[in-house]
């Protein structure tokens, strides 16, 4: 048996290379700062891996089912002898796969930045930040509590603001990152009274615990009822608005597209490949208890996954900046996992979503990582977002042009890539549990590979735009991690995910669904095949296409308007109705009734004025007799 | 012993900064006096651990006129808040060094005179020196803001003193009317208070008394419109004592005498109690969004957080209790930051208007850096101070009543509203002419402002320790509410 004690450094390492940098990354060159925090990560990332062999291949699995090992643990707050709260680290498949996501992530971002962000002001900065939320990310999926688990999703959201807001110069990225970490937090409400909730019903924390199938958690909860639905439902409702606040779910999804103010290897690894999931992965984690002892939430888990992955795909046909776009994309694609986990039963093959989930969060990181790189490529040549500044660049970027057709043909589930592999088992499972859904996803599909196409020939082909100065490819050290990607993106579909990550922790055989699998790819290659007639070369189709479908085309371009409600409300309902009239208020009701008491006094006073002898011991004998007057009204004359 | 010692010797250093002339020794032997006063209650905290769970007392023998024992006793709650007073203080003196006042000497004494009364207060073990120690408080710190303060100080500070003084003759029938009640012969100790048991209308009025004095104090809406007037024309070293820790007084009065002595009423009153404190964290949060003056709104969001801490006082539950004794060091260490980093502002600029600011953090990148930090503490990120405080208090407060602790919630989405939209104006955007010339941090703000922060994650990371000290107290309190008359 290994002891997996170790594994607390996988997070601790990025911590003090943060503590370093931040502590003394004014001494050095800026570069070295870029240097440490990769060794940190690299480290980091070869521990991962090596505890994933462990794991998956050599010790996790007793008796044919995989464990949960709590690999290091210490008490940090004790209430009772059952309630308390440790930090430590827990393995488990999921764990184990996110570490393997997360580390491997990080580790091309940061390699890719070294190039990125070269000469940029702040650089120091730029990793000391970086190193924090990879530490704060790979502590929140190796939680072995959901309250350690609450702790790091609030220092990720503090990350996730700093970044956003790294160039704080500018007005528009410090308003996304405000707006990101306030929109989060306004669902983090919902998480943290749901914990306590969840807490207060079972009288634990911890996961391991509360996820047990045959355990005492599971069978309560069904008991009390509110509005129609038990009280664990309720909880685990409130504990997935912060699962959606997070992971972008509508209506919460709003601060991602602004999120992408922020660098664009930082929407790289936070906004597509990990913070984004981890929504995903509470619900994941929790599965246990929603499929048991609460399957209404777990629907609406399902539904709102549906929601979003459709509203999403639609705006994102008709936005022209290219960071935008793969926001919206990504929405749309975590919409996914949501669905896939709320068609999910446990066990067994009724365990299908769940696995679909996980083997689309694995694949989906690897091909959205490479699509926001690539984008970050395309920025860096033309100094642009904007897709009208592109056209016709695969002359000039031929790495960064093959990659990213890699990574458009993996999400649009063009077989035998990642992507098709992954979408299909989501598929399956919706088709086999909710036709409706099914039909949302089957749709989904087709707006998916229509609008990367869109996105990739507007970019490559088509006619050369007016540029400053010929795009050049990027350095290579930005294209390593684009070609590792790459390769990642194709073969990583071929990972058994059924003998790995299952609800139960057992292996299961599925063979591929052919009845959906192929509808599901010709749909993909009609949306590439209508992106290709659209804007392969300038047709005028799509101006006529937005003109017929004037009303659906304007919601879309504008996101349905929703920011604009959001705004309404905050600005002029919240500031402007409530806020201003109260401060108001105390200003001048609360605190004039106050004050006009005193005036009373003041007007009296001057009218017995006569008492004002200036001698301290007559103001004392005054004031002495007056208490004692008064104690003995209400002790003798009261009486109670 | 070693309490009375520490009393003494602040009134003797306060004597002394009386009887010295002015020069500019001053601040330096204010400075010395407090930081021994710090080391005397270090040992004491020394003491103190060696002997728990028992505790440390004073007593004389003098003056046992009417049942008045001249008597000082340390629990954990003592301790706890004698330390936050006594770390503090020389923080503040320490805080104005770079400020010219005027007669030196008065401003200092005055300084440590409150220093010796809060000690007073949170050390005292009668009920009347409790209440002496508690009016004592007000008499500095009503010269340092009407000799020292801004604009409209003198009106201003009678309002204040209005005020306080209304919430302390309650309080004093109230003592009165118990002390009358006390079994044998008459005392004011606070073990005969315990002892009485009153019935349950007459816990209702008392329960109204104290509630508020110390509302007043706290401040708990609607009893507030003192507060922001008082801290916005204070010094700022007066606004640091105010907020730091004088309003401490009222949290610490709550419960040590409202929860023993109104077990009842708490029952039947605790409930709106809780209410006005939540609907005070909202609506001062919701004001504090409109403020320009950092003062101001250094003020609401302060009350905000408070109002917090109250209502898991009257919640009464060994968890909130527990938060709450956490919150209240933590609330003093984050409030003295926000007051610091104003003054360091104001040094700058001689602006204290939100609107004016911007681009400080271009500017003074290190001074942005501890700002956020102090920020995160107030907005309770996890493993910093307030996260522990805030979380035992909803945890406390849910246990009373699941609805109350999720409006309670809004402090936390609120507190990020208006704090990072504050931060956003005055320290991101585009540099204004008022911050053109903002030098960063020297290194005198830089040593008072490291306490400050290893303070905000030491208790963050690591509150076991806080946590242990306090926990016998909470668990003798709740013990003492389960007391029933017939």
């Amino acid at each position: 048996m290994i002891d997996f004690g170790y594994t607390i450094w996988i997070p601790l390492i990025p911590i003090l290379m943060f503590l370093f940098i931040g502590l003394t990354g004014h001494k050095y060159k800026p570069v070295i700062s870029g240097y440490l925090g990769t060794l940190g990560l690299l480290t980091s990332a070869a521990l991962s891996y090596y505890t994933a062999y462990q794991y998956f291949f050599n010790v996790g699995k007793v008796a044919g089912v995989y464990e949960k090992i709590i690999g290091f643990n210490v008490t940090w707050l004790r209430f009772t002898d059952t309630l308390h709260i440790d930090l430590g680290t827990l393995l488990d498949p999921i764990s184990v796969m996110m570490l393997v996501v997360i580390t491997t992530i990080s580790l091309m971002v940061h390699i890719y930045s070294l190039g990125y962000m070269k000469g940029e002001k702040g650089f120091a900065r730029f990793y000391a930040v970086l190193s924090l939320f990879s530490f704060s990310m790979l502590g929140l999926v190796l939680a072995t509590n959901i309250f350690q688990m609450y702790i790091f999703w609030e220092l990720v959201g503090v990350s996730s603001y700093l970044l956003i807001s790294f160039y704080y110069e500018k007005p528009s990225a410090v308003a996304a990152g405000k707006k990101a970490f306030i929109v989060t937090r306004f669902a983090d409400l919902g998480f943290l009274i749901g914990i306590l909730m969840l807490s207060f019903i079972t009288g634990t924390f911890d996961f391991k615990t509360l996820t047990d199938p045959n355990g005492a958690a599971i069978m309560q909860g069904g008991s009390a009822a509110f509005l129609g639905l038990s009280v664990m439902t309720w909880a685990l409702l409130l504990i997935f608005i912060g699962g959606a606040g997070k992971s972008a779910m509508f209506p919460l999804h709003i601060w991602l597209p602004d999120a992408m103010e922020g660098p664009t290897p930082v929407s790289a690894l936070i906004h597509a490949a990990t913070m984004v999931v981890a929504g995903v992965y509470l619900v994941a984690r929790l599965f246990t208890i929603f499929a048991l002892s609460a399957p209404v939430a777990l629907e609406i888990v399902g539904y709102v996954g549906g929601i979003t992955s459709l509203f999403a795909a639609v705006i994102a046909c008709t936005q022209n900046d290219i960071k935008r776009v793969l926001a919206f994309s990504t929405m749309s694609q975590i919409g996914y996992m949501m669905l896939a986990l709320g068609v999910s039963g446990y066990g067994g093959e009724e365990g299908l979503g769940y696995m679909a989930s996980m083997f689309h969060l694995f694949t989906h990181a690897m091909f959205k990582a490479l699509l926001f790189l690539g984008a970050g490529a395309i920025i860096h040549a033309v100094h642009s977002n904007n897709m009208t500044d592109m056209g016709g660049l695969r002359k000039y970027l031929p790495w960064t042009n093959i990659t990213f057709l890699i990574a458009c043909l993996t999400i649009a589930g063009v077989p035998p890539l990642s992507g098709f592999w992954s979408k299909d088992e989501i598929l399956v499972a919706a088709f086999e549990h909710n036709k409706f859904l099914f039909a949302i996803e089957f749709l989904v599909a087709g707006l998916t590979a229509f609008y990367m196409f869109r996105l990739y020939f507007n970019v490559f082909w088509g006619k050369d735009r007016h540029y400053h100065h010929a795009p050049h490819e990027a350095p290579p050290v930005m294209l390593f991690p684009l070609v590792f990607l790459a390769i990642a993106s194709i073969f990583s579909g071929f990972i058994p995910f059924t003998s790995l990550v299952t609800s139960d922790g057992e292996a299961f055989h599925v063979g591929t669904e052919w009845i959906v699998a192929i509808p599901s790819v010709l749909i993909g290659l009609i949306g590439i095949a209508i992106a290709w007639i659209f804007y392969k070369k300038e047709t005028a189709i799509p101006d006529k296409l937005a003109s017929s479908f004037k009303l659906l085309y304007k919601g879309s371009l504008n996101k349905f308007y929703i920011d604009e409600i959001y705004l309404f409300v905050t600005k002029k309902i919240i500031f402007a109705l409530i806020s201003k009239p109260i401060a108001w208020f105390d200003r001048h009701v609360i605190d004039g009734f106050m004050n006009s008491i005193a005036f009373v006094t003041n007007f009296a006073s001057e009218k017995i004025k006569g008492m004002q002898s200036g001698q301290l011991q007559q103001y004392a004998y005054v004031f002495v007799s007056g208490v004692v007057i008064l104690a003995f009204v209400f002790i003798y004359l009261l009486k109670f | 012993m070693l309490t009375g010692i520490l009393i003494i010797f602040l009134f003797i250093v306060s004597l002394l900064l009386f009887a010295l002339p002015n020069s500019k020794h001053i601040k330096t032997i204010a400075l010395l006096g407090s930081l021994a006063a710090f080391g005397i209650s270090i040992a004491m905290l020394f003491q103190f651990l060696n002997d728990c769970p028992c505790v440390l007392t004073f007593n004389p023998d003098i003056l046992q006129v009417l049942g008045i024992n001249f008597k000082l006793s340390i629990d954990g709650l003592s301790i706890l808040l004698i330390l936050l007073t006594t770390f503090l203080t020389p923080l503040i003196i320490f805080s104005s060094f770079e400020n010219k006042r005027e007669k030196p000497r008065a401003f200092y004494a005055l300084i440590l005179l409150m220093e010796m009364s809060l000690v007073g207060v949170f050390a005292a073990s009668d009920v009347l020196l409790f209440y002496i120690f508690y009016e004592l408080a007000l008499i500095p710190i009503y010269f340092i803001i009407a000799l020292w303060g801004g604009k409209d100080a003198k009106k201003i500070t009678l309002k204040f003193f209005i005020y306080t003084l209304i919430g302390s003759l309650l309080m004093l029938v109230a003592i009165l009317y118990v002390y009358s009640l006390t079994p044998g012969v008459h005392s004011f100790a606070f073990n005969s208070f315990y002892n009485v048991i009153l019935t349950g209308k007459a816990q209702s009025w008392v329960f109204l008394a104290f509630f508020i004095a110390f509302a007043i104090k706290i401040p708990i809406f609607p009893f507030h419109t003192w507060q922001p007037d008082t801290y916005s024309t204070a010094p700022t070293q007066g606004s640091m004592l105010l907020a730091g820790i004088m309003l401490k007084m009222g949290l610490y009065g709550l419960i040590r005498f409202v929860l023993p002595l109104c077990p009842v009423a708490m029952k039947d009153w605790g409930f709106y109690a809780i209410l006005l404190s939540i609907i005070g964290i909202i609506y001062s949060s919701l004001i504090a969004i409109k403020q320009n003056e950092m003062k101001r709104f250094i003020a609401y969001s302060s009350m905000a957080h408070v109002g917090l801490i109250a209502a898991g006082i009257f919640a009464g539950t060994f968890n909130s209790l527990e938060g709450s004794i956490i919150q209240m060091i933590s609330h003093g260490i984050n409030v003295f930051g926000l007051f610091f980093i104003y003054e360091i502002i104001v040094r700058r600029t001689n602006n204290g208007n939100i609107s004016s600011l911007g681009g400080i953090a271009s500017k003074a990148p290190i001074f942005a850096i501890f700002f956020m930090l102090i920020l995160l503490g107030n907005i309770a990120l996890p493993l910093t101070n307030s996260f522990v405080g805030e979380f035992l208090l909803m945890l406390g407060i849910f246990e009373y009543n699941a609805y109350l602790a999720f409006f309670a919630g809004f402090t936390i989405i609120l507190g990020a509203v208006y704090m990072l939209w504050m931060y956003q104006r005055v320290a991101y955007g585009e540099v204004k002419p008022a911050t053109e010339n903002f030098h960063d941090l020297t290194k005198q703000e830089i040593i008072i402002l490291i306490p400050i922060i290893i303070m905000i994650f030491w208790i963050g990371i690591y509150p076991s320790l806080f946590l242990k000290i306090a926990e016998p107290v909470v668990r003798n309190i709740i013990s003492m509410t389960n007391i029933i008359p017939n």
